[in-house]
């Protein structure tokens, strides 16, 4: 691994009015590592990503990605990453296929490469079969997959997955894990993923954040996690940082309804 | 450019792929062809005006055009809320290229649905003075789905809410139609009512068109083409403005 940080996050902080959502915080990404953001939902994950991927600008504080700062070099910057947001971001009237190709369009693929690319990605993902069905048709798990399939499109150098895995059947959270780890290996891609399941960022992520109230309170690999808190458990080593469990039940409303959302559009 | 092509046959597409919608939508105006059509015909004939349906199939046709432009740039509501418009705005190509391909989709979609209605007005009844002339008159069409697909542009980046899409439909599609001169002539109206029609652009719409086709312009359908092209330049400024404004 080079030594240079692919993202590097320096001090952000992001206010909306009077509510820090984001609060001073700081962190290294190396390229080809998985990186989980554990936190309850309301902990500021979202906001991190939004802010990485140029959606929102942070109100103090420099993010960097492969060497260039996001929010002076926005445009460069956005041909460098792939993104699978909460909500799903396809367009469930057009096929797999097409959805694929316009993600392709907008990113510049030229012509033959996109389309050698959406093969060999819907493949990988196991939806080649059924690329010429309309998305509306998916279940919650092929969607994730299609989305994730598409943000790769482009052979961006880092994956930002913003809780990949809600709403999904344990089976299909499997798959999609077997997915992610195996993009190392196929794709070289760094990943940064967000999630408030534990046993998810202690199987999956080589480093861990653990993130509360806007403030990342400690990081490392679950290993180190659990040796700097005494614990023996991921879930334990949560507990000792930041003095609660997940707190699954302050869901927000918004959370709330996009669960509905999606279970709705299965 | 390819950005704008891909944006706009995604709109096409999507347009051509709902048969049901394209039929319901059929639904309002021919309920207004054919029962205000039918229904007030003989009145405007011993008033001295002619043929009610020939001279409303014009402003029925511009009722198509506007409820479909707007309907369709509204619909960015939709994929506000269920996301697909993020999946745009985190390319790396210029917002403007993105509003351009959204705008003219919906245009062109309600220039499709426009077209359908003028078929459905030609087997009511309805017959142009000239074979001629019909194709300057989808030139009118083209401008009256412009301007109000880039309005429902600018509509559709500044609410949030889908709530806010109930609100556009009562208090500005249909008053944008009943003040038009769609359904009445423009001579002879009350002050308020005359001053209300002169600010309504689908007003010079539906005049063209009716110049045109029927060969009874109000304004004159120079003066109509005029007005319609400078609205739609500041409204595809207005939505391209608002546009660029939009938070995710």
């Amino acid at each position: 691994m080079s030594d240079r940080p692919i993202l590097r996050v320096h001090h952000i902080v992001k206010s909306f009015g009077t509510v820090l959502a984001v609060n001073d915080v700081s962190f290294d990404v190396r390229p080809g590592e998985i990186f989980a953001f554990l936190g309850p939902n309301g902990a500021g994950k979202t906001t991190t990503i939004k802010m990485l991927t140029t959606l929102l600008r942070p109100t103090t504080g420099s993010l960097e990605l492969d060497g260039l700062d996001v929010t002076m070099h926005p445009t460069e910057v956005r041909k460098r990453f792939g993104v699978v947001f909460q909500d799903p971001s396809l367009d469930g009237e057009l096929t797999a296929w097409e959805n694929m190709d316009i993600h392709g369009v907008l990113y510049h693929v030229a012509r033959h490469a996109r389309r050698a690319r959406c093969e060999v990605l819907l493949r990988m993902f196991e939806l080649y079969e059924r690329r010429d069905d309309l998305v509306k048709t998916f279940s919650g798990g092929m969607k994730r997959r299609l989305e994730i399939a598409r943000g790769l499109l482009h052979t961006p150098r880092v994956l930002f997955l913003d809780e990949p895995t809600l709403g999904l059947d344990p089976q299909s959270r499997n798959q999609m894990w077997t997915h992610v780890r195996n993009l190392r290996a196929t794709e070289g891609v760094t990943v940064f993923l967000t999630t408030h399941y534990m046993d998810e960022a202690d199987r999956v992520a080589d480093r861990i954040a653990v993130i509360d109230h806007g403030r990342i309170v400690a990081t490392g690999s679950s290993a180190e996690l659990k040796q700097q808190t005494g614990t023996d458990s991921l879930e334990a080593a949560f507990l000792a940082l930041t003095g609660t469990t997940i707190r699954d039940e302050s869901a927000t409303a918004a959370d709330q309804m996009r669960q509905v959302a999606r279970v709705w559009r299965r | 450019m390819n950005v704008v092509f891909v944006l706009w046959l995604r709109e096409v597409k999507k347009y051509l792929r709902s048969r049901v919608q394209i039929v319901a939508s059929l639904g309002g105006p021919l309920m207004y062809l054919g029962v205000l059509g039918f229904g007030l015909g003989p009145v405007f004939q011993r008033a001295g005006e002619g043929s009610y349906l020939q001279f409303m199939a014009p402003g029925v046709i511009g009722m198509a055009v506007l409820f479909t432009a707007m309907f369709s740039g509204i619909a960015m509501l939709w994929d506000r809320q269920f996301g697909f418009l993020k999946e745009t705005l985190v390319a790396p190509v210029p917002r403007l290229a993105i509003m351009i391909g959204r705008t003219l989709g919906g245009a062109t979609v309600a220039v499709l649905q426009g077209t359908l209605i003028f078929v459905v007005t030609l087997i009511a009844g309805f017959r142009p003075v000239s074979v001629l002339t019909v194709p300057l008159a989808f030139l009118l069409i083209a401008l009256i789905a412009v301007v109000f697909a880039a309005l429902a542009t600018a509509i559709g980046s500044t609410i949030k809410e889908m709530q806010g899409f109930q609100m556009v439909m009562n208090f500005l599609v249909m008053p944008i139609f009943f003040l038009s001169a769609a359904i009445y002539p423009l001579e002879g109206l009350p002050r308020v009512l005359a001053a209300l029609t002169r600010v309504d652009p689908l007003t010079y719409g539906v005049d063209g068109m009716r110049g045109l086709l029927t060969g009874r312009a109000h304004f004159g359908v120079a003066f109509d083409v005029a007005v319609l092209v400078a609205v739609g330049v500041l409204f595809v400024a207005a939505g391209a403005w608002r546009f660029s404004k939009i938070e995710a």
